[in-house]
């Protein structure tokens, strides 16, 4: 292995995206699915940066910046709908919240 | 291989380590701390590809506030770790799904390497990034490690999308608000 491509960048964000769907689809616990959403976004974070590099423009760093902004308030309500769901039906998990009503 | 490389092999291994220990975590609180870790090694990847702004921002937005309030919420619920039985009708799906997400790495580096040559000719339709930039009214943003590009950039080309996104985080706030006052309304109404 000689230096380092931006292809190393990709490989690492193809492997965090894929992180992040295995724990969305393999984990019941919402606040899991939470965090491996950030995980995914991340991995888009690094290959969109890598691009900026690659294209010597900062139009990919300032939608990494924007992307940051969206998964804080994402967070902000999700764990909020998170919390509501709580209150109702005491537990986190995705299998208790399979009903629309209380 | 020299030090920069070792610097990438550790800080990669970093962030996917933590990712998958993420996953894999049976209590929610090392889940989160997990998580911190593989945010700070792709905080670290930012700063080798000479973004230091975005590392620093994801440092303090991520690791500092977003997880702050994921381990808040999660003491907040008081969750304990998953009761994770092991019986087959939670593992069918679980298998499935890291098939999946195995298949779509898969799928996605079989693009990246393995037939790398021959999409390269197909290429010539696309627009290339210097005719894109010439159709904007605004002058090339050159990538550079100086946070007042990015300043910059956000003042004058990113106008727009940074006020919506200032809107969108009052909005997230007055949602998180309603959202959180919402059962006590309703008992209210009804």
């Amino acid at each position: 292995m000689n230096a380092i491509t931006p292809t190393h960048f990709l490989i690492l964000s193809f492997l965090l995206v894929g992180i992040g769907l295995m724990g969305l689809l393999v984990r019941r616990n919402l606040l899991y699915t939470l965090m491996s959403l950030e995980i995914m976004l991340n991995g888009i974070n690094v290959a969109l940066l890598a691009f900026s590099r690659v294209g010597n423009s900062l139009d990919g760093g300032i939608l990494v910046f924007f992307i940051m902004t969206v998964a804080a308030s994402e967070v902000a309500v999700g764990l909020a709908l998170l919390v509501a769901l709580y209150k109702g039906r005491k537990s986190v998990m995705s299998d208790d919240a399979c009903l629309l009503r209380n | 291989m020299n030090f920069v490389d070792l610097l990438f092999l550790f800080f990669a291994t970093l962030a996917c380590g933590g990712a998958l220990a993420m996953v894999f975590a049976r209590h929610p609180v090392s889940g989160a701390m997990f998580m911190i870790v593989s945010l700070v090694g792709v905080a670290a990847l930012f700063v080798l590809l000479e973004a230091f702004f975005l590392a620093i921002l994801q440092v303090l937005v991520y690791a500092g506030a977003v997880m702050v309030l994921f381990l808040f919420i999660i003491m907040l619920l008081d969750v304990g770790p998953d009761g994770s039985k092991v019986d087959l009708s939670k593992w069918k799906p679980g298998f499935i799904g890291v098939l999946l997400s195995v298949l779509l790495v898969a799928v996605l580096l079989f693009l990246l390497i393995g037939d790398g040559g021959t999409p390269a000719s197909n290429t010539a339709s696309w627009p290339t990034p210097s005719d894109a930039r010439e159709t904007g009214d605004f002058p090339t943003l050159e990538f550079s490690p100086e946070v007042s590009f990015f300043g910059y950039g956000l003042m004058t080309k990113y106008m727009l999308p940074l006020q919506v996104s200032g809107f969108m985080l009052l909005a997230a706030m007055v949602g998180v608000i309603i959202i959180s006052k919402a059962p006590k309304t309703n008992k209210g109404d009804s």
